[in-house]
Formats: C-alpha cells, sequence, structure tokens
C-alpha cells in the first residue's frame, strides 16, 4: 500500500504544498526543453533539407561556443568575436557542403548518418587541437547578456502557507526570449523569402526542385549555415548555464528523444517536443525519480518518446510514413 | 602482414630504459570530458619530474624517463597504455582513473608493476597485506569522507550536535562518487543525520537542475559534493541559482579546481572543498620549474597557472613517486630500479617536514608515511574556501576519523578479497 | 592469373554450396587461420597480443553481432555497446553463482540473457522503422546503463560498483581467467570462440533464417507479402544479434579489460561498433573483421607508431591527431565505397580475376 501510495498520491500531494516549488520546477522543465529544442531545430533544419539525419549537430554547438571564447581570449572584442564566430560556422557549412555532402549525393540514409558521425569525429580532434580540453567560461556578461536572476515571492506559496520563492534567471529569460525571435525569424525566412522557399522546394523532392533550376549546393550550403547559427545560439545559452567543455556534446544527445517525438521534419514539432521532453523529464526526476534512486532523466526522455513513438511511428508533428511495396 | 605488425609492435614496446634511465610511463587525459580537471595534474605531474631531471640530473643521479600516455579517461585505452607501460618497463602506474585503477589492481601483483592511486581508486586497497601492490596515499576517499563530517561537527560544536541535521550527497553517478556512500550511510546511523542522495549520471554533468531543484525541496544543512571534470563548475552555478548558502557546500579534494569554483564567479564565495596540498606558487621547487622549464619553453604549462590547486595535486603525485625511488635505490642499493624495488620504495615512504624542507617545498604539502600495512597512511587533510577569485586555507590541517574508518578499510579488503577469491596471499616481505 | 576459378568444376550440389566454393579462397582463409593460430601467437609480443589482437577479436565479434542486427535485417541499433554490457554483467553473475563451471560455457550462455533482452527491446521495431527506430534502441542503452548502476545485485553489491573479474579455471586447471591467465590462453579463448562463432553465423545467414532477415531488409511488406513472418524474422535478428553482442560483452570484460564500471559500456561503445560495421561493410561477415581491423587498429598504430618511428609530439596531439585522421577516413571511406571497405575487396577480387588481361 505504502508503494502504491509513494507512486500515485504523494507526489500530488506534494506538488499541492507547495505551488511555488511546483512552479519552479515547470519553469526549469520549460527551460531545460527549449533547449533541448534548439539542438534539435538545428537537427530539423538539415534534415528537412537534405534528409541527412546531422549527428554532429552536438559537437557544431561545441565547435561553436568554443570558436567564439576562444577569439575572445585571445583579444578580439566580444561583438566582433561573434561576428567571427558566424562566419567560421559558415566556413563550416561551405566546407561541409563540398567535402561531405556533394560527394554523398543520393546515398541511403544510414550512409550519411555515419559521415555526420565521422564528421563529429573530425570536429572533436579539431576542437580539442586548436582551442585545448580545458573548459572555458562563456562570456555573456560581454555579448550583453543579462544575468542574476528575478525573484518571486508571491505570498502565501510556500510551504504551509509561507510566502513562495520562484527564482528566474535573467538568462534563462533571455534564452527563451532568444528562441522565440529566432523560430519566428526562421518560420519567416522559409515562408517568405525567395532562398526559404527553394528550401522547401528542396526539402520536398530533389530532382523536382534541380528541375526549375535550384541549386542544391547552394541551398546545403544555407541549411548547414543555419544549422551553425542555431549551433552557436545554443552553445552560448548552454556556456552560460554550466561552461564551455566537450562534456556538452554529450547534452545534445538529449535533442534525439526531442526530435522522434515532434518529427524529425517539423519546426513547430521540435519546439512541442522539447518542451514535453523538458518539462516531463523535470517532473519525474524530481516527483518519482526518488522512488528508484534518481537519476532517471538519463533515460526518461527516451522512455517518453518511446511510449509516444508507440502510437504515432512518425513523431507528433512528422509527415504521414507512406509505403508502398 | 602479421609479421610485419609484429616487427612494428616489438619495435615500440621493447624495453625502453637504457642502462642509466628509469622508465616512467605517466597516464594523462588532456582529452575528452574530463579534460578540464586532468590537464593541469598532468602540467604538475610531467614538469616536476622534468625538472628534477633538468636540476639534479634525475633521482639518485639516474635520468627519469617521463613518457605520457593519453587515456582520455577511457577504460579501454586505460588498459592499452598499462600493457604499453609494461612492455617498456615502467616502475610505476598513475591510472588517475578510478575505472582504469580497478582494472589495474589484479594485475599489479602478477606484473610486478606499483599502482599508484593518490586519493583515488579503491580505499580497501590501503590495506597493504591484501593489497602489496597498490598505494593510495596521503588518504582515501573514506578518509576524505570522514574529514567533511568531522569538519561539519565541527562547525556545528560537536559530533553530538550533528543528531537531527539533514546532509545532502551529490555525486558522480559512477564508482567514484559511489565510493564514500557506505562510510557516510554509517556515520549517518551512528550520529543521527539524515543522509540525502543525489546522484549524478555522466551523461547530465553539465545538466543538474533536477539535483539543485531536490536540493532546494530538501533543504539540507550541508551539502557534500564527490565531482568530477565538468560536473564541478555546474553544480557551483546551480548552487548559486537556488541560493544554497555556500558556506555550507564543501566538496572533495577532485572538486576544488580554480576553474570550477571561477564559474561561479563572486556568488561562489565561500565554497570549500578538502585539500591536502598547498595552493600558490611561492616554493623553491615550483620556482625551479618555472624557471628551468616554463621561462624556457620546455614545458605546457602556461606560467599563470603554476601553483593552481590542481597543478600543485599532480606536483605531489611526482613528489611521491620520486621520493619513492629515493627510497627504494637506498633500500636496494640499485641506481635503476625495477618496478619490485619500487614496491619497496613506496611501502618505506618516508616525507617528513625535514624532507619537505630540502625538496624545497615546506608547507606544501602534510608529512606523510606509509607502511607496509597501511598503504595510504591517513594523512592530515586541510579545509580552503573560495574567496571569489582564489582558494584561502580556511583550516588548519586535521586527521581523519582514522580509528572508524580503518576497521572498515579492513572488513572492505577481506569482502575484496572473498568476493575475487582466489586472490592470491601476500608474499612480499615487509622489508626492513 | 592466381585468383581464377577456371578449370574448378563443381559435380555436386554440395560442392557448389560451400562457403568457400574456390580453391584460392580456401587456401586464403587456410592462411589467415595459420597466421592467427600458429604465427601470432609465435611471434607477437604480449602488448600486440593483449592490446591489438585480443581487443579486434573481440570487437570483430561485436561487430559481427550488429551486422546481423542491421547489415542483415536492416534494423539500425545504436545500442548494441548495453547489450554487451547485459553479456558482461550475466556472465559476472553466473561465474558468482557457479564458480566452478567451465568459463567458455558460461560466456557461451551468458549471451542468452543479453538475446532475451535484446528481443523485449526489438518489440518495438515491429512498429517502429528507420531512424525512428535507431533512437528507440538509445532507450535501450540508456536504460540498461542506469540499471548496471543502480541494480547493486548485478555488481555482487561491490563498493565500487564495478565488475571484478575473478580467476577461473578449466580445461583441466588451465587459468582462463583473471591476471594469472597468460596473454596466450586468453587469446585462444578468444579466438577459439569467435571461430565457432562466425561459422554458425556464416551458416544461418546464408540458410532460411539469414534468407527471410534480408528480405524484410529490402523491403519489409514486400517479404510480409510472399510469408516472412516479420514478428519471427525480426525478433529472431534481435536475439541472435544480441546474442552474439553479450558474448562479446562478456570476452572483453573477461579477456581483456579485466574489470568494468558501467562507463565502459557507454554509448561511445555503440558508436565504435556501428563505424566498425559500416566502415568494413552492411551485411557482411568479413566486412565486420576488415572494419574492427581499420578502427581498433589504425589507431594504436598511429597512437604508438608515431612516436617509434621518431616523430616526438605530445601525447594529447596524437590523440587529437588520431581522431581527425579517422574521422576524415570514414568520411573518405564513405565517399569513396559507401558500401565499405569488404566492397572494396570484391573489387580488387574481380580485377585479379581478369588479371593481367583484363580486356580480353
Amino acid at each position: 500500500m505504502d508503494f502504491l501510495y509513494s507512486i500515485f498520491v504523494d507526489p500530488f500531494v506534494q506538488m499541492v504544498q507547495m505551488p511555488d516549488f511546483l512552479l519552479q520546477v515547470l519553469w526549469e522543465g520549460i527551460v531545460g526543453g527549449i533547449l533541448y529544442a534548439l539542438i534539435a531545430l538545428g537537427f530539423v533544419l538539415i534534415f528537412k533539407a537534405s534528409g541527412v539525419f546531422n549527428f554532429a549537430q552536438g559537437i557544431m554547438v561545441v565547435f561553436a561556443a568554443l570558436t567564439l571564447v576562444g577569439l575572445y581570449e585571445k583579444g578580439v572584442p566580444a561583438l566582433a568575436a561573434l561576428v567571427l564566430a558566424v562566419g567560421v560556422m559558415a566556413l563550416l557549412a561551405i566546407c561541409v557542403e563540398r567535402f561531405v555532402m556533394r560527394p554523398l549525393v543520393n546515398q541511403p540514409d544510414i550512409i550519411l548518418l555515419m559521415a555526420t558521425i565521422g564528421l563529429t569525429y573530425f570536429l572533436v580532434g579539431l576542437g580539442e587541437f586548436i582551442f585545448g580540453g580545458e573548459p572555458k567560461v562563456m562570456i555573456a556578461n560581454e555579448l550583453g547578456l543579462p544575468s542574476g536572476s528575478v525573484v518571486l515571492e508571491p505570498e502565501g506559496w510556500g510551504p504551509g502557507g509561507s510566502p513562495g520563492l520562484i527564482s528566474l534567471q535573467k538568462i534563462d529569460i533571455a534564452a527563451t526570449v532568444i528562441a522565440a525571435i529566432m523560430i519566428v525569424a526562421l518560420a519567416i525566412f522559409f515562408n517568405k523569402t525567395r532562398i526559404g522557399r527553394a528550401l522547401r522546394a528542396v526539402a520536398d523532392d530533389h530532382q523536382a526542385a534541380l528541375s526549375v533550376g535550384i541549386s542544391l549546393n547552394q541551398i546545403w550550403a544555407i541549411v548547414w549555415f543555419a544549422a551553425g547559427v542555431v549551433a552557436l545560439v545554443t552553445g552560448i545559452m548552454w556556456g552560460a548555464r554550466s561552461d564551455v567543455s566537450f562534456a556538452l556534446e554529450i547534452v545534445a544527445l538529449k535533442a534525439l528523444p526531442v526530435l522522434i517525438l515532434g518529427g524529425f521534419t517539423s519546426i513547430p514539432g521540435a519546439i512541442v517536443g522539447g518542451l514535453i521532453i523538458g518539462v516531463g523529464e523535470k517532473i519525474g526526476e524530481i516527483y518519482w525519480g526518488p522512488l528508484v534512486g534518481g537519476g532517471i532523466e538519463s533515460w526518461l526522455a527516451y522512455g517518453i518518446a518511446l511510449v509516444f513513438l508507440i502510437f504515432r511511428p512518425q513523431g507528433l508533428f512528422g509527415e504521414k510514413i507512406i509505403e508502398r511495396v | 602482414m602479421g609479421v610485419a605488425m609484429a616487427a612494428l609492435t616489438g619495435a615500440w614496446t621493447a624495453p625502453a630504459f637504457a642502462e642509466d634511465s628509469i622508465y616512467i610511463q605517466m597516464p594523462t587525459y588532456r582529452t575528452g570530458p574530463y579534460a578540464g580537471s586532468g590537464i593541469p595534474i598532468a602540467n604538475g605531474m610531467v614538469d616536476y619530474l622534468n625538472m628534477l631531471n633538468e636540476r639534479d640530473g634525475g633521482v639518485g643521479g639516474v635520468k627519469l624517463m617521463v613518457e605520457e600516455c593519453e587515456t582520455g579517461y577511457d577504460t579501454q585505452k586505460g588498459v592499452e597504455c598499462y600493457e604499453a607501460a609494461k612492455a617498456k618497463g615502467t616502475v610505476v602506474f598513475n591510472p588517475w582513473s578510478t575505472g582504469i585503477t580497478l582494472q589495474v589492481i589484479p594485475k599489479a601483483g602478477v606484473d610486478k608493476i606499483p599502482v599508484l592511486s593518490m586519493a583515488y581508486g579503491l580505499s580497501a586497497a590501503a590495506e597493504g597485506n591484501t593489497f602489496p601492490w597498490v598505494f593510495n596515499p596521503p588518504m582515501t576517499y573514506w578518509d576524505g569522507a570522514s574529514g567533511v563530517i568531522k569538519y561539519i561537527a565541527d562547525k556545528e560544536g560537536g559530533m553530538d550536535k550533528l543528531k537531527g541535521k539533514k546532509i545532502g550527497y551529490i555525486f558522480l553517478d559512477a564508482g567514484y562518487g559511489r565510493e564514500p556512500i557506505p562510510l557516510l550511510e554509517k556515520f549517518a546511523g551512528e550520529f543521527g543525520f539524515t543522509l540525502m542522495q543525489y546522484p549524478v549520471p555522466p551523461k547530465e554533468m553539465q545538466n543538474q537542475s533536477s539535483q539543485w531543484l531536490n536540493v532546494r525541496r530538501d533543504q539540507p544543512d550541508y551539502m557534500v559534493m564527490w565531482g568530477w571534470g565538468a560536473m564541478n563548475p555546474t553544480a557551483i552555478k546551480e548552487a548559486t541559482k537556488i541560493r544554497y548558502p555556500m558556506d555550507k557546500f564543501i566538496g572533495v579534494w577532485w572538486s576544488g579546481g580554480e576553474d570550477d569554483a571561477r564559474a561561479g564567479g563572486a556568488d561562489a564565495k565561500g565554497y570549500k572543498t578538502l585539500n591536502f596540498n598547498a595552493v600558490g606558487s611561492e616554493f623553491q621547487a615550483l620556482s625551479d620549474i618555472k624557471a628551468k622549464l616554463i621561462d624556457a619553453g620546455k614545458s605546457q604549462t602556461d606560467a599563470g597557472k603554476l601553483g593552481e590547486n590542481l597543478y600543485n595535486r599532480g606536483v605531489v603525485n611526482s613528489v611521491i613517486v620520486a621520493e619513492a625511488i629515493r627510497v627504494a635505490q637506498e633500500k636496494t642499493g640499485k641506481k635503476v630500479i625495477t618496478g619490485e624495488d619500487m614496491r619497496v620504495g613506496l611501502e618505506n615512504l618516508k616525507i617528513d617536514e625535514a624532507r619537505l624542507k630540502e625538496l624545497g617545498l615546506e608547507g606544501f604539502m602534510a608529512p606523510m608515511a606509509i607502511s607496509c600495512g597501511d598503504h595510504s597512511g591517513h594523512n592530515m587533510m586541510y579545509v580552503q574556501e573560495w574567496d571569489g577569485e582564489k582558494w584561502v586555507k580556511a583550516s588548519e590541517w586535521f586527521e581523519p576519523m582514522t580509528d572508524v574508518v580503518k576497521p572498515m578499510l579492513a572488513a572492505a579488503a577481506d569482502e575484496y578479497k572473498t568476493k575475487n577469491a582466489p586472490w592470491p596471499e601476500r608474499t612480499e616481505a615487509c622489508a626492513n | 592469373m592466381f585468383y581464377r576459378e577456371a578449370g574448378q568444376f563443381k559435380t555436386s550440389y554440395e560442392a557448389d554450396q560451400q562457403v568457400f566454393p574456390i580453391l584460392q579462397d580456401k587456401i586464403g582463409i587456410g592462411a589467415i587461420l595459420i597466421i592467427g593460430l600458429v604465427v601470432v601467437p609465435l611471434t607477437g609480443s604480449d602488448f600486440m597480443i593483449t592490446s591489438i589482437m585480443i581487443p579486434f577479436l573481440i570487437f570483430s565479434l561485436a561487430t559481427i553481432g550488429l551486422n546481423i542486427l542491421t547489415g542483415y535485417a536492416g534494423q539500425l541499433s545504436l545500442g548494441s555497446g548495453a547489450f554487451m554490457g547485459v553479456g558482461a554483467y550475466a556472465c559476472y553473475k553466473l561465474t558468482t553463482i557457479f564458480p566452478d563451471a567451465n568459463l567458455v560455457v558460461l560466456v557461451l550462455l551468458s549471451g542468452f540473457f543479453s538475446a532475451a533482452i535484446g528481443m523485449v527491446f526489438g518489440l518495438p521495431s515491429l512498429r517502429i522503422k528507420g531512424l525512428y527506430l535507431a533512437v528507440t534502441t538509445l532507450a535501450a542503452q540508456f536504460f540498461l546503463e542506469w540499471c548496471f548502476i543502480r541494480v547493486p545485485w548485478l555488481y555482487n553489491y561491490n563498493a565500487s560498483g564495478a565488475i571484478e573479474v575473478p580467476e577461473r579455471t578449466g580445461f583441466g586447471g588451465i587459468i582462463l581467467s583473471g591476471p594469472a591467465a597468460s596473454p596466450l590462453t586468453r587469446y585462444f579463448l578468444v579466438l577459439g570462440l569467435v571461430i565457432l562463432i562466425t561459422i554458425i553465423m556464416k551458416n544461418i545467414v546464408r540458410g532460411r533464417v539469414g534468407r527471410s532477415w534480408m528480405m524484410i531488409r529490402d523491403m519489409d511488406i514486400a517479404a510480409e507479402l510472399i510469408g516472412v513472418r516479420p514478428l519471427v524474422a525480426k525478433l529472431s535478428a534481435f536475439a541472435v544479434s544480441s546474442y552474439v553482442c553479450g558474448v562479446a560483452g562478456a570476452l572483453m570484460v573477461f579477456s581483456w579489460l579485466g574489470a568494468a564500471e558501467p562507463a565502459a559500456f557507454s554509448i561511445n561503445l555503440s558508436f565504435q561498433i556501428l563505424f566498425m560495421a559500416i566502415l568494413g561493410g552492411l551485411g557482411s561477415l568479413v566486412g565486420s573483421f576488415m572494419g574492427a581491423a581499420f578502427i581498433w587498429i589504425l589507431p594504436v598504430l598511429i597512437r604508438f607508431g608515431m612516436p617509434a618511428v621518431g616523430i616526438d609530439i605530445a601525447a594529447e596531439t596524437v590523440e587529437h591527431t588520431t581522431r581527425m585522421i579517422v574521422g576524415a577516413l570514414i568520411i573518405f571511406f564513405l565517399i569513396v565505397e559507401p558500401h565499405g571497405l569488404v566492397r572494396l575487396w570484391q573489387i580488387a577480387k574481380e580485377k585479379l580475376r581478369v588479371w593481367p588481361f583484363p580486356y580480353v
């Protein structure tokens, strides 16, 4: 009985008793979810346009952030370093398109996936070779990102009617705002601009797009660049939360359940998937995790995604898979 | 092809020691997720030995051949480094990873290579009678955990004041972080405090908000941390975020890198860790390193990082190695020693105040001694505090609760022995 | 000139269905076996046996396991590392419970535990396909990894949280595992099992079961229409694959590493195996060996070979360059020959057949 109580009743009692804490958990979940969504966004951009499951997105996040901080440490002013880092990502996009994507056009998915894993290896080596393996502190202040926190103390929300405490990190708020801006900008870019429309054409059908005069190579370079910029933003945000080091690459794996939940091809899917995973795993870990010794966060996200997937094999927002013999 | 490969492997693993030098392989990790902690340690270890070569021509007139082997904190590469070290005839092996230590512990006795796991690895290895080839000075994790509890009790005004307190333990969810749990649980029962555990999976090192939300809910009176690599700065940042009182947050000696605390900025002021080496570069030996190596461009160390905590930790490791070689030379009368001689050297190692002074390291570390039955020594530690910019000493040197730890270590060693039966009995004589 | 099948006539079905129908292939495989069984043990240094040959063989076995699933049955998996872990932990538990049993038997038994777990995690494959399935196998990877940490029973409540290999003897008192086992004993143990399993697998994949896997791989709906039951075919692929991976995992701990923390079976191990499978060539057993050789031996050669030939660079620079070279080579090989090293070998064989007169 006790066991059932602790699974089905106690967590909810806790939620009601400490509403401020629940809100804090939700907020942390949302922020975490948005960061996952940002990584997932990079995946989606590339998958949409080229059908490549870009495993290297995680290391691109690290690489972009390292470039930014590395340049700053070499004495480049913060904003100039930011511009240069964007430039480096553009260069990387062009190189990837030229040396990896172009020769591998028309290969099966798994080969392309492998190529991006190869790229991951290469970038890890290159990144450590250039910048060294020491963790670096993100230059959040120098970039004009806010620090400190906003503290709300709603009356009677704490345990036993005491004043509650909800602290919102300004950097997290900024991350949310920036993510929102970026998604809107991407939406406008995809729907209203010439290149954006060409991108969607490529996503629908490579050959048809080619036949109306769209350059695949150019489009691919552009999406890789866009994914690189997304990676840079993600890197800045994650870096500000902890630090910039190669361990971040592992965090990026968290974007995978987000992707399968949202569907590989959907930008809104990435956002919604990110929020579901982010909030779901926080609630799960905090209220149910202690029952099994904690640390379930490492697989809970995959569990959530798997359950969704059993019912919708193409993800929540993915395109319907039609199979023909 | 097989033959060609055999020839090749033969060429590079042939015993490397010439007649007049001692070969020491240093497994290090300057790559991978733990590189942040690994680099300063590697620099400290290598620099000190190279400095001895430059300044004194080695130890006892014999040059030391130091070679790094990159493990990336990865157990596969660790075994590879060990095999290479064995083939080349290293006199000592420092795994610098709990996982690799566990792998080499049973092999050490067979291959006659002493394993030096300085304040990490298997705590029970302190029992010299069970583990004649493994050394973990100056103290074990269990000593450390007892030290933390002792320090907390001290601040509270006595062991009896611990009753009813809540102590949180946040740790890297791997062998390393789980090691102190039995001791902490025992203490919790004995002194009546509640132990709350917050495991951090290695994959989630940089994503600890759940753990710290739990901390916020549970409101422990003290937090103890067993963190490594990127886990440390993230934990310190998250602690500042939930406004955990920093002066009640105490880390183990591996959570005390300058970079770790710096990530928390001024908010991290008051954060404490255990330590067993001094911080700072005002020591004769370190000045020698600067003069002979760094200024001469023979080191990878950034001059600004000389004297940082983990760098000095690496130096301690090499001091132990060099002193053990010296003792081994004295005991055996040989100049060029082998692994077996090195074991004798380590077992009779004694570094007292006078010797530290001679080494130009007065006050750099507590005097330490290893004996035949006690391969750890249960030496002294102190608590340091982050003042926002650097570490400052926050307590006097104090001893762990050896009386509690020792019987537990003996029991753990016996358990290891039965679980890994047939475990070889010690045949090595206790040299005078 | 030397590699030509002209004049080798098959006069019975049996002869026609041999694994190596061509005489030259028989000689070749014989030569490789002689090198493996005689030349390497006689000439190899301890380092070569323990750090090159044993891991290479173990990885080859794991790659064969993954190849069954991904190469033959077309189900992409990123969880092979965890399945190796299941085998290792199962073997550890078995040897604790039956300390006197022969280690070889226990290793072979432990694969069944891995197979059972593999079938459970294979169930979603009936509904989920392609890259989506790959990500769900990650659920298996992370969940099992968590179990290795969180279920103390699995590691006998060791304070270190790791499994440590005890000394075990067999075959009349020969020490098979533990620190006292000689490198050669361990090598022959691994080699024997690898040869045995490879022969069994070769015969499975060219038989009815293997063909049903390949039909599922090439087009599952079509296969279903002509009477292949996807449930049986997919789950049997998961079971056989996990079995082989499990045996490889048990060997990895017992014959190579000597002790293992849960981190030894992390996602990186899964990737390592996947690399080997793809670079070697999906759907080929020979390719599994080639891939394992490439991914394992090349970095070791670079790491220890560069300093040996007098290129004196810092240890971590070697590591960085190794990573860059391996990464670049992976991409290069995928571009040049997406079907893996084995395809290069086949092309070479085709060329050899008509050499020296390709135009005749």
